[in-house]
């Protein structure tokens, strides 16, 4: 049954049925509303589960991590400086090799200081060895809050399930939430291997010499490189319980005949799939959402790219001196093909721009040039800033 | 798709406006969608929420800005730049004011349709919040989703004597407003294009 939910709303009882054991989070806007649901639904009996109220951001995701290695299936979630406050955890997380799962609510970083919509903050930590998918609309967001348990805990690798703050988050659709029946069918109770046990005392995250750190990178490089099969696998049979698939690693839509190709990551999907229509006479584009982030789809983007002449990277982040972050690695997977196609990149949406539907024709345009474009920045009003900044 | 940008202060509940209407339509059956454009997170300040309701999914993450209607609920907001930028030909402008129709028409400049929404927020709620009361009127002059869906959405939201005054405050709103001004005979279509 569909319900008029807003996205926060949908993502709480999403964790809810996957009966997280231990909640630890702290307030950031667009955050907040996902663990104001969680504190609700544990205050009126819904959901048995610890609720920690820490001071910060790094305190949340260090109980998160402590709750993991104590057997406990645990939950967090953040967005923008709370992120960054917690990138050195993050990578304890991962290195340590903590299922955990957490919902980036995707914020812009500071300074200056913007509470809106970029996805700068999940890009900041994309290193930190995290499994991360992107969700174009908040089903996707609630469904693969669900498979990113199943996903963590059979690689034993955290997952961050991003979601577009505002645009998301705090955008109410209809939703379908699945039953608990279903969850509890595809996520079968969680029993953490190398637990803490004071029976059986391990050590874990210890001093690595010269001899064995090499291997613990090389180990954690592959085993997310690996996690792409247990990515669609877990796509494939949510698909297969509730009839709704969220694109496994990636998905396209559009015309076989199609030369050019638009990707994105997260929200700005839908207002494409829209605007293709809107502007028919554009000719044929293949639209393709970017879901897997980390691991990076090399083999799969290289595929859905064969006998095209442009793909337009759109992304919501920049890494500033050099360009975009999403474009630099497509070009470089593409690069690898026989005919590769050229590769224009584009950054929109920052800090909370709106994207509208006419971004499809100035996009469709851009990409007439002699060369691609290496990188741009998509709707600079130059005349806002001083004449050597522009 | 009929698109409505919903104009109000911090405080006056716009976000819950534009939910409250967009789970109307979902209550009915359709499609829809609201989502806030918020300026500074204070009481006061200029807030803008987005509604679409459409007979299919609503795809668009992109902000409103060529609404088919617009519901504003401190009239000095009328006078503000921006506000009734964009509203389709054909299209409707829904004011709080104290002010009659045809006089806030005169003095806007603007052909609008107002409604003493503070007045009877106070009145039956004893607080002057104006969203429901202009929802209401919404909903009558626009003939598209029956006032029974605007109950249901509000007692997702809200119980006890909060629902009931509100029920009470909308029947009344509802009232206030010619039913079927604003129907089109492809209302109904509209929306399921």
């Amino acid at each position: 049954m569909l319900q008029a939910l807003e996205g926060s709303q949908a993502i709480a009882l999403a964790v809810a049925l996957c009966r997280p054991q231990v909640v630890a989070a702290y307030p950031i806007t667009p955050q907040t509303h996902i663990v104001e649901g969680l504190a609700r639904l544990i205050a009126d009996g819904k959901l048995q589960c610890e609720l920690v109220s820490v001071e910060s951001e790094f305190s949340a995701a260090s109980v998160a991590l402590g709750a993991v290695v104590a057997g406990s299936r645990a939950y967090t979630a953040s967005a923008s400086q709370g992120i960054l406050l917690m990138s050195e955890v993050l990578y304890n997380i991962a290195g340590l090799r903590v299922p955990l799962v957490m919902t980036c609510a995707n914020r812009a970083v500071s300074a200056p200081l913007s509470i809106w919509n970029d996805q700068q903050d999940s890009m900041a930590v994309r290193d930190a060895g995290w499994i991360q998918l992107y969700c174009a609309d908040n089903q996707e967001a609630v469904d693969t809050t669900v498979q990113a348990y199943r996903i963590a805990e059979r690689t034993e690798l955290p997952v961050m399930v991003c979601v577009d703050g505002f645009t998301l988050t705090h955008t109410l659709e209809p939703l379908e939430i699945p039953s608990r029946d279903q969850v509890d069918a595809f996520l079968p109770p969680f029993h953490f291997a190398r637990a803490l046990d004071p029976l059986h005392p391990i050590s874990s995250g210890t001093l690595v010499s010269p001899e064995y750190y090499t291997e613990a990178r090389h180990a954690h490089h592959q085993a997310l490189l690996r996690a792409k099969d247990e990515i669609v696998t877990a796509d494939n049979d949510w698909a297969v319980l509730t009839g709704r698939a969220s694109g496994g690693l990636l998905e396209v839509d559009g015309p076989d005949d199609a030369r050019v190709a638009i990707l994105t990551l997260g929200s700005v999907f839908g207002t494409l799939l829209d605007a293709r229509e809107e502007y028919p006479q554009l000719g044929p584009v293949k639209l393709i959402k970017l879901r897997a982030f980390r691991p990076f789809p090399v083999e799969a983007l290289q595929q859905v790219c064969v006998g095209l002449s442009d793909v337009i990277v759109l992304e919501r982040a920049l890494s500033p001196g050099s360009g975009g972050i999403v474009g630099a690695e497509v070009r470089a997977a593409l690069a690898e093909l026989s005919a590769a196609p050229r590769v224009h990149n584009f950054a929109v949406g920052l800090g909370g721009r709106d994207v509208p539907l006419d971004i499809y024709p100035r996009l469709l345009a851009a990409i007439q040039s002699a060369f691609p474009v290496r990188f741009a920045i998509l709707d600079v009003e130059l005349d806002k800033l001083p004449a050597e900044d522009r | 798709m009929i698109e409505v940008r919903i104009h109000g202060r911090g405080g006056q509940g716009n976000v819950v406006a534009a939910y409250l209407l967009a789970s109307a339509a979902i209550i009915e059956g359709l499609f829809a969608q609201a989502f806030p454009a918020f300026g500074a997170e204070r009481r006061g300040a200029p807030v803008t929420a987005f509604v679409r309701v459409a007979g299919q999914a609503v795809r668009r993450r992109c902000q409103v800005r060529q609404p088919d209607f617009l519901i504003i609920q401190d009239e000095a907001l009328l006078h503000v730049p921006g506000v009734t930028e964009g509203v389709r030909a054909g299209g409707g402008i829904l004011v709080n004011s104290a002010q009659g129709s045809a006089e806030l028409s005169a003095v806007s400049g603007r052909d609008v349709i107002s409604l003493p929404a503070t007045a009877l927020a106070n009145q039956f709620l004893g607080r002057p919040v104006p969203n429901t009361a202009l929802l209401a009127a919404f909903l009558t002059l626009m003939e598209l989703l029956p006032l029974e869906a605007l109950v249901k959405a509000l007692g997702q939201r809200f119980k006890g004597e909060v629902l009931e005054n509100n029920v009470r405050l909308i029947q009344a709103a509802a009232t206030g407003v010619t039913p079927g001004l604003w129907r089109r005979s492809e209302t109904r279509d509209a929306a399921s294009a």
